[in-house]
């Protein structure tokens, strides 16, 4: 069985190359890749993802005119058969602004942009994306972003609590997030944000791989291996 | 004709650019300023049979972000 795996690359997009080889070294399958300009997703994708970066330089909002380019047009669509859907970083911030995850990612509490590595706790090991985890699980995942700052009203967080979609919430103090969410789902959980960098956290030589397990039970969800 | 759109924090959400602002003011030895909310000046030229629903429309798809921004719309006589 194949696992047909896309990212999508719009302009400004810096994360790419790297979620495409932990995709290619997780599931050993070439990963296919899209430009945003493109109206149309390959058939029968396994896995979507968006990736970190800067599209189109953070013009307006981060990620407010990539939400509007016109694959995701596509890739809503898609979200919506329940296909995967991963946003790192700039493709969280892409998510939101998409209205495919609610909440809005804003200015760093601290107005700094934050690179580093930082202790998540794994929140919810029931996903396609986490089942690789153990519940409560402590990883270490690095961050590089300016604005992460996770904000959704009260009602919504409460929501996204008790339904469980909160999938990573930050062990320290990172960004001024609300309940140090990390990274959320959407209600029928094939669609994960989250600020951290999983793909660069594959292999040893990159200083440690605990983002594999997320590659790994995604690749294992869709293939049924 | 010019249509300015405002938008700005909803109250109640933190504006930590604002606050930035407002500690390099009193950096500076400004003294009595309260708070400082930061915010966005949109300009757009229009024709004038562009309506107030479709700019409220492209204030809510694209130019501000519900969750967060209000707007306020104003149109300039040319």
């Amino acid at each position: 069985m194949s696992f047909r795996a896309a990212v999508i690359t719009f302009p400004g997009s810096n994360c790419d190359r790297d979620m495409a080889v932990a995709l290619e070294e997780v599931s050993g399958e070439e990963c296919l890749r899209v430009w945003h300009g493109d109206a149309d997703l390959p058939e029968r994708l396994d896995f979507i993802a968006l990736p970190g970066g800067f599209s189109y330089g953070d013009y307006l909002r981060s990620g407010a005119m990539a939400a509007r380019s016109p694959i995701m047009r596509a890739v809503v669509e898609a979200a919506g058969k329940g296909v995967p859907v991963l946003g790192v970083c700039n493709g969280f911030q892409v998510l939101t602004e998409s209205g495919l995850l609610p909440g809005a990612l804003m200015r760093n509490a601290g107005i700094r942009f934050v690179c580093r590595e930082v202790a998540l706790k794994v929140e919810n090991t029931q996903t396609l994306f986490t089942g690789g985890y153990t519940k409560d699980q402590r990883i270490v995942i690095p961050v590089a972003h300016h604005d992460g700052n996770y904000f959704a009203d009260e009602d919504t967080l409460d929501r996204l609590e008790g339904e469980g979609r909160v999938a990573f919430r930050y062990a320290e103090e990172v960004n001024g997030s609300a309940r140090q969410i990390a990274g959320v789902l959407n209600a029928a959980g094939n669609v994960l944000g989250m600020m951290p960098h999983p793909e660069r956290m594959i292999e040893r030589a990159q200083g440690g791989t605990d983002g594999r397990a997320l590659f790994e039970s995604a690749v294992r969800g869709m293939v049924g291996a | 004709m010019k249509v300015r759109v405002y938008v700005s924090l909803k109250n109640g959400v933190l504006d930590p650019q604002g606050r930035a602002i407002q500690h390099s003011l009193e950096g500076l030895g400004f003294s009595g300023v309260q708070d400082v909310r930061a915010g966005r000046l949109i300009e757009l030229e229009v024709d004038e049979s562009v309506t107030d629903e479709a700019l409220d429309e492209m204030c809510r798809k694209l130019l501000a972000n519900m969750v967060i921004e209000n707007y306020r719309v104003e149109r300039i006589a040319a």
